[in-house]
């Protein structure tokens, strides 16, 4: 199908099937060398590219992005970074002054990653680099990079400013791209074998690892109306193609403990792309959302054609792959009460950023007057669904919040949970984590420190 | 003067802007293929059938080949000759390749790959350390083993005794480029391009694969995305599978691996176990040990035997040990072939004596820093020795029948960790801190700090000795530009620039003169893997050399124009001075062309004074030894075992550095690899053998806030005794090591949950750290 876009600053129009990657498209098609394929899943960062749309510029990875996930945009490449007349960024000048590159494979996603944290004015390097993976310098050069460019003005040439409509409409060729819900609903109602796309940080493995031929696709980041986050009938309602980004910031300070999480959620470059639709309607066991929407009381909107249909989050995961939609049904949105002073939520796994949990617990527990008067949790890691603890929210329920009730009630997530060994935990660990969580919220709950990341040096 | 000069990398400026070309963004050649390899999906058995027939059939695909339908066998073992390129019935590990297939794109042939009807008969795979020593599957007919005096003796009569075992996990290279390679046949044989540290290797293994004589093949190497050993021999199955088919279809073949197939196919860092037996005295003197190591090398022998004999020649580390023995099991085992990797065995060796050392010192109650200190080998005497806090500290320091050597008999001479722990204590504030932490701890219940220091003492040489040998060729052109061509090979690490550095301080011009081209085997033959930290002692003193040649020839040539004599001619600062006369280098370049001088010499250097018997374990293996010490502080979370360095600061001799931005990017990214290594990278393979962990969803290096939070690393800014190329030192593997301090202070911090030794195994993930917080508590 023909896709147009800007790249670089100059209008071009790509002819390829829907599924073909941007990296595989630069690389082969245009013979953009410099963004580089380091692990074709999302994990590195070597294939960092800027996009520009109405939303603004963001940093996102080229080998899971489909083509006609850029219709109408605006892509930067490495090769788009210095000015026309090849004048440095000053992220690429800092990077040389600093020797910010050793082997340079890492260098141009790193620069482009630093690149567009630049745009935006971000200086918090840990959270816009965590997706930039280098196995050369120990990092410490390229923050020293960062921290220099920031002071520095942004290049005029930076500032894409693409006009969605002038972009010729994308052809058909296997690839639907509704501009609302409403198309999307009566679209797929009739193609309920088709592949929903959202931001690809998923569906793109199919392909890239998968080697899958998808003969049916549509993609839905056209949909603006599926991506909005309002406050909808005295709960917030985030549409089910809002960003792990957008989420973010919607919850920063609503759920300081999830904003946490999400901040953990991938890398700046996933979380730009990742939905929270399609982190829901995945049905993964090791998804970071759902069990914070356990805990919550998520509901799930679910609409095939114009039917829709409410469903409680814990409903709507069945079993290890298998999920509570019906042919033709997408998930619309997901709405959650306005605050929970309670909620606490952790993830575990072997390194802090851009991993997937080992375990995650989430707790939402209400106290009054020395009692734990109400509990939900939600857990990720320890069945083979995201599922609440009831039997250890029943150990705790009513009970005094202290040590003596914790103590009690942990061994009852022996009865909700028997998880399994895997490469990222054992059986054991899973099981134990999960208990000490909690401990956490009550250790925490009583001042004592509890993140290791809060430890000044 | 061009060396001892901060110069940037000498791509960076193509680093920054996506210019710099690495092996798989060449453009393809007119009617180029793509080839990928089908793979085993059992560990161990006898492939009864492979048809190749849907593979063949599968859209774009032009060719497959299984081990039969080679024209000769090919063999792309870097030592014994016992890989085959393509399975020859034989199973050794899942993910060995099975045959080959080539198709006119990278996705078609990795589709087509993936559609062979493989019948393999499977046999129980022999995968762990203790699988093969049941099996009794080891390289060589037995241990190793090295030994001085009479260990069995002291460690009987020594008034304290510590035992112990710890597991060594393995690790990833994950070099950020994956493997690659390029042939294109022409007609005077075979150019291939390869992401390869030894591309002279590359070359013989391609001539054999061919019949063809290695003058036959010329192998090019631009640069690497990484390396870190990686890519010492696993990159011979795609360069002589591309040369084979080529061959095949006289057309040329490029292929990459896909990161998940890089992983699963390619070798890593060997996993140790280590049994450790030691005797002290009450303060704390180290009077013997016998050390134990066992070290899974996979399937084939690759470099197992150079990486356990390293292994072994590390495990006294920075200790004087009276009484040693040391003992290596090389196993084999249905997995990947375990590899180089950035400290060849050195790592695991030298982590099994630093770990003996803390047991011990928790054992005897003292503090682990004093019983180092007092296990140190005795200071260098004599020599050339500069620096601060060089005054000698221990007693004894004149007496002539000091012992210094080490138990594979090669005297320290160069000792100079006494003075450069005062000087990183000092700057790192250790006492203090130590008390600080301590104080920390008790008024937390959830978390724990733990602070350590650790030295490293790191052998220079290839254990191999002839190996220890490099060629230049130095082409200055009419205009004064210099073309710079060493066997060394690019991987990140600088080498270029500093060669190029050496070159132009030799013929006193500016760096910018001096250009530097592709590794390449026609240029400059028989070139050794750039590997053992030996880049640049190695390369650059034969490009000294071929540097000097010139000069000399263009200053006898000056000193005869103007009367005077050679001697009296002087390069510097891109002019050359004969007596009064002045001349630019380009003016004087010109000179000699007209005189008819040649300007193109090659040089060659060969380490002097090696002496080394690998299987009695006695001699001097080494050049010399390049040192460090690091102070790291971490603190974890009791509860789930989660962990994170808080601050690190390092001390690292690097001799008189040649390039001291260069040095220190080594030092920084070592010290987080070597980190990494002990704390989040983790690789696990089921019990099928089947490597769990084969991409970075799964295997995870440190990321960019695992840094630690505060960094100060430091050069020990003095000349080498030993006459290298300016007095530097090597410094490319040794500070992997200064990692080790991470891990011993994970193992304080769990030391500190509890009154029993927490016998931390590595890495320390968070579940190994809460397994000994529970150990620590007596739990």
């Amino acid at each position: 199908m023909r896709i147009g876009f800007l790249l670089n600053g100059e209008r071009v129009e790509a002819d390829a099937p829907p599924t073909r990657t941007l990296l595989d498209w630069l690389r082969e098609e245009r013979g953009l060398t410099g963004t580089k394929e380091g692990c074709n899943e999302g994990d590195c960062g070597a294939c960092t590219v800027l996009v520009t749309d109405e939303r603004g510029a963001r940093a996102l990875n080229a080998c899971i992005l489909f083509l006609p996930q850029l219709r109408g945009k605006a892509v930067r490449t490495v090769e788009g970074i210095a000015g026309p007349e090849g004048a440095l960024h000053p992220v690429q000048r800092a990077m040389v002054d600093h020797h910010g590159s050793q082997c340079g494979f890492c260098t141009p996603g790193f620069v482009v990653a630093m690149a567009a944290a630049h745009l935006n004015g971000d200086c918090d390097h840990d959270a816009a680099l965590a997706g930039n993976l280098c196995r050369c310098t120990g990092y410490a050069p390229i923050l020293r990079a960062a921290e220099a460019a920031a002071a520095e003005p942004v290049p005029d040439w930076m500032r894409d400013r693409p006009n969605p409509d002038d972009a010729p409409p994308a052809g058909s060729g296997g690839a639907f791209l509704p501009r609302s819900a409403d198309e999307l609903a009566a679209w797929y109602a009739d193609h309920p074998d088709a592949t929903l796309i959202a931001g690809a940080t998923d569906v793109g493995l199919w392909v890239t690892k998968g080697l899958r031929d998808l003969p049916e696709v549509a993609f839905l980041s056209g949909a603006r109306d599926l991506a909005r986050i309002e406050e909808r009938d005295g709960r917030l309602w985030f549409g089910a193609g809002a960003t792990m980004t957008e989420v973010l910031e919607a919850v920063r300070d609503r759920f300081p403990s999830w904003a946490a999480l999400i901040g953990r959620y991938g890398s700046a470059q996933v979380r730009n792309a990742a939905t929270i639709g399609g982190n829901v309607a995945n049905g993964s066991p090791i998804g970071d959302n759902p069990p914070v929407l356990l805990a919550l009381g998520a509901r799930l909107h679910l609409r095939r054609g114009e039917e829709r249909r409410v469903l409680p989050v814990e409903d709507f995961f069945l079993d290890y792959g298998r999920q509570d939609r019906r042919p033709g049904e997408f998930l619309e949105g997901i709405d959650v009460p306005l605050s929970a002073p309670g909620l606490r939520v952790w993830k575990v796994s072997k390194r802090w950023d851009q991993d997937i949990s080992a375990v995650c617990g989430a707790f939402d527990i209400r106290v009054e007057d020395g009692r734990v008067v109400r509990v939900r949790t939600g857990f990720g890691g320890m069945a083979a669904t995201p599922r609440r603890a009831r039997a250890l929210e029943a150990a705790l329920e009513g009970r005094p919040w202290d040590e003596a009730t914790v103590e009690a009630a942990v061994p009852a997530l022996a009865e909700d949970f028997r998880p399994i060994d895997d490469m990222r935990a054992s059986a054991a660990y899973r099981l134990e984590v999960a208990g000490n969580l909690l401990r956490r919220y009550l250790h925490e709950s009583r001042g004592a420190a509890v993140s290791v990341r809060a430890v000044r040096p | 003067m061009s060396v001892h000069e901060p110069a940037p990398h000498d791509s960076a400026l193509l680093h920054v802007t996506g210019a710099a070309r690495y092996t798989d963004d060449i453009p393809a050649p007119a009617g180029c293929l793509h080839l990928a390899f089908g793979l085993s999906p059992v560990a161990r058995g006898r492939l009864a059938a492979l048809d190749l027939g849907p593979v063949r059939a599968a859209p774009g695909v032009v060719a497959a080949l299984a081990h039969g339908d080679l024209r000769r066998p090919a063999d792309v073992a870097p030592v014994a000759h016992d890989e085959p390129l393509l399975c020859d019935g034989a199973i050794h590990y899942l993910g060995q390749p099975l045959f080959v297939v080539a198709a006119t794109s990278h996705r078609a042939a990795r589709r087509a790959a993936r559609l062979a009807r493989v019948e393999a008969e499977e046999e129980a795979p022999v995968l762990t350390i203790d699988d093969a020593l049941a099996a009794g599957w080891r390289f060589e007919e037995g241990p190793r083993i090295w030994q001085k005096g009479d260990p069995d003796a002291a460690l009987a009569t020594a008034p304290r005794r510590v035992r112990g075992r710890l597991e060594i996990g393995g690790q990833e290279h994950f070099y950020l480029e994956g493997q690659a390679a390029l042939a294109i046949p022409g007609d005077d044989g075979m150019e291939v391009h390869c992401s390869t540290q030894h591309p002279s290797e590359i070359q013989h293994k391609v001539a054999d694969a061919l019949g063809l004589p290695s003058a036959a093949v010329r192998v090019v190497v631009r640069r690497m995305g990484g390396g870190f050993g990686g890519k010492e021999s696993q990159g011979n199955h795609l360069a002589v599978a591309c040369a084979v088919m080529a061959e095949a279809t006289g057309r040329p073949c490029r292929m990459r691996y896909d990161r998940d197939d890089d992983m699963t196919i390619t070798g890593k860092r060997h996993d140790f176990r280590i049994d450790y037996d030691a005797g002290f005295d009450a303060e704390g003197r180290l009077l013997a040990m016998e050390v134990v190591q066992y070290a899974r090398c996979g399937w084939s022998q690759d470099l197992s035997l150079a990486v356990c004999d390293r292994a072994m020649l590390h495990a006294d580390n920075a200790y004087l040990v009276p009484h040693a023995r040391i003992v290596s099991h090389r196993l084999r085992t249905n997995t990947q072939s375990a590899t180089a990797f950035r400290g060849f065995g050195g790592p695991q060796g030298m982590l099994g004596t630093e770990r003996l050392i803390q047991h011990a010192a928790h054992a005897l109650g003292l503090d682990p820093g004093a019983v180092r200190r007092l296990n140190f080998y005795p200071p260098a005497t004599g020599g050339e020795r500069s620096g601060p806090g060089t005054g000698t500290r221990l007693r004894a320091v004149h007496s002539p029948a000091l012992d210094r050597s080490t138990p594979y008999g090669m005297e320290v001479e160069d000792f100079i960790l006494h003075e450069m722990t005062d000087a990183l204590l000092a700057s790192s504030d250790f006492a203090d801190r130590q008390r600080a932490v301590r104080e920390w701890n008790s008024g937390n219940p959830v978390l724990k700090r733990g602070l350590a220091w650790s030295p490293v003492k790191f052998g220079i040489s290839f254990t191999l000795s002839h190996l220890n040998q490099a060629g230049a060729l130095v082409h200055v052109y009419r205009d004064g530009s210099v073309l710079l061509n060493h066997g060394g090979t690019e991987m990140g690490q600088g080498l270029h620039r500093k060669v190029s550095q050496v070159a132009a301080a030799r013929l006193g011009i500016p760096l910018d003169r001096v250009r530097i081209a592709a590794t390449d085997t026609a240029r400059v033959p028989n070139t050794s893997a750039t590997a053992a930290s030996s880049g640049a002692d190695l390369n650059g003193m034969a490009v000294q050399a071929a540097a000097d040649a010139i000069r000399e020839r263009m200053a006898r040539h000056l000193a005869a124009l103007h009367q005077a004599r050679a001697e009296e001619v002087v390069f510097a600062d891109g002019t050359v001075r004969v007596g009064a006369d002045a001349m630019s280098w380009e003016e004087a370049v010109d000179a000699c062309y007209l005189g008819r001088v040649s300007l193109s010499a090659t040089g060659f250097y060969a380490t002097p004074g090696l002496e080394w018997d690998r299987v009695r374990g006695r001699g001097r293996p080494f050049f010399y030894f390049a040192y460090g010490c690091a102070a790291t502080e971490v603190v974890l979370d009791t509860l789930t075992g989660e962990s994170r360095i808080l601050r690190a600061d390092i001390l690292h001799d690097c001799g008189a550095s040649l390039n001291p931005a260069l040095d220190i990017g080594q030092i920084e990214g070592g010290y987080v690899q070597g980190a990494g290594w002990l704390t989040t990278e983790e690789l696990v393979w089921d019990a099928k053998g089947r490597l769990r962990t084969h991409a970075p969803a799964t295997y995870k290096i440190p990321a960019f806030s695992d840094r630690p939070a505060i960094f100060n690393v430091r050069l020990w800014d003095a000349a080498n005794r030993a006459e290298t190329v300016y007095r530097s030192k090597a410094v490319g593997e040794p500070p992997l090591m200064l990692g080790i301090s991470a891990f011993l202070a994970l193992s304080e911090a769990c030391a500190a949950c509890g009154p029993h030794w927490p016998d931390l195994q590595a890495p320390a993930t968070p579940e190994a750290i809460l397994r000994a917080v529970a150990r620590a508590r007596g739990a």
